[in-house]
């Protein structure tokens, strides 16, 4: 047999809680980086349960705009990350407090 | 079958990401978002939908963690400093996180009780095609969108990396230079 609706949203809710904390302990850039995808792919993971849950293929293209929003993060993200190294040498998010005075 | 299978994912899924935000290492992280990203790709495949799973192995575990662990190759990072000044981040993100997953699973449990018209498209809906056909004439402006939102990210990622002029380290007050 199949596993339920909730089973999937479950598992969705629970991937997306582990990423938003990862993003608050998290001090490297890339670290908080990769938690965020995590995060996006909870999200993933329950428009695809949804859309099976439906019959309705609108879920689907939702996923793949936003791996479209994934792919285009992770170029700019990983290029702001690398111009924040250059010029720090460092890619700690407390380094990054020049705008803060 | 499918549910055991399913279970054995999620547990995989689970475990991979409490270790992806556990190491300090960036590179375990890494590895062990790749293993999140694979099982989602095998949960989307008992959802019956292949396109999904094999763009998500693709895009994601192919292109984005290739790009993320090239990342972390190049700029040799050491492992993460303990915290210092933000000790009080971690009861507060655990007193978050609680929170966030109670809501998240109520508002789904809720979710889950409304009523909803049973699927009567079957398989079909997962397949390539179906998902094609959706996106060239329904969803044609969105798929638009996103391509202007791909050559704005090519053009901005090339604008960032480039290196503009020598970088001044000396306008950084308090940075690091004095160590090297």
């Amino acid at each position: 047999m199949e596993p339920a609706l909730g089973s999937y949203l479950a598992l969705s809710g629970i991937l997306f809680s582990i990423g938003a904390v990862g993003v608050i302990y998290k001090r490297n850039a890339i670290g908080m980086f990769m938690c965020i995808e995590l995060m996006l792919n909870s999200v993933n993971l329950s428009f695809v349960a949804f859309s099976r849950h439906y019959g309705d293929v609108t879920g689907q293209l939702f996923v793949f705009v936003v791996m479209s929003v994934a792919a285009a993060e992770a170029a700019v993200g990983l290029g702001i990350i690398i111009t924040f190294f250059r010029n720090r040498l460092s890619v700690d998010v407390d380094d990054a407090s020049i705008l803060k005075n | 079958m499918v549910n055991v299978l399913f279970f054995v994912l999620a547990g995989l899924a689970i475990a991979c990401a409490v270790s992806c935000v556990y190491h300090k290492n960036p590179l375990y992280s890494a590895i062990s978002l790749i293993g999140v990203l694979l099982s989602l790709a095998c949960i989307y495949l008992t959802l019956a939908a292949p396109f999904i799973a094999i763009v998500q192995i693709l895009v994601y575990a192919g292109a984005i963690m290739v790009l993320v662990v090239f990342v972390i190759m190049l700029l040799n990072l050491d492992e993460d400093k303990p915290l210092t000044r933000l000790r009080y981040l971690y009861p507060i993100g655990g007193a978050l996180g609680v929170v966030l997953l109670a809501q998240t699973l109520f508002v789904f449990y809720a979710v889950t009780k409304a009523p909803h018209q049973a699927s009567e498209q079957g398989n079909v809906i997962g397949q390539t095609m179906s998902i094609g056909t959706a996106m060239y004439t329904e969803y044609l402006l969105p798929v638009e969108i996103v391509g202007v939102l791909l050559l704005m990210a090519i053009v901005g990622a090339m604008i960032m990396s480039r290196r503009m002029r020598e970088p001044n380290l000396e306008l950084v007050e308090g940075s690091k230079e004095d160590g090297e």
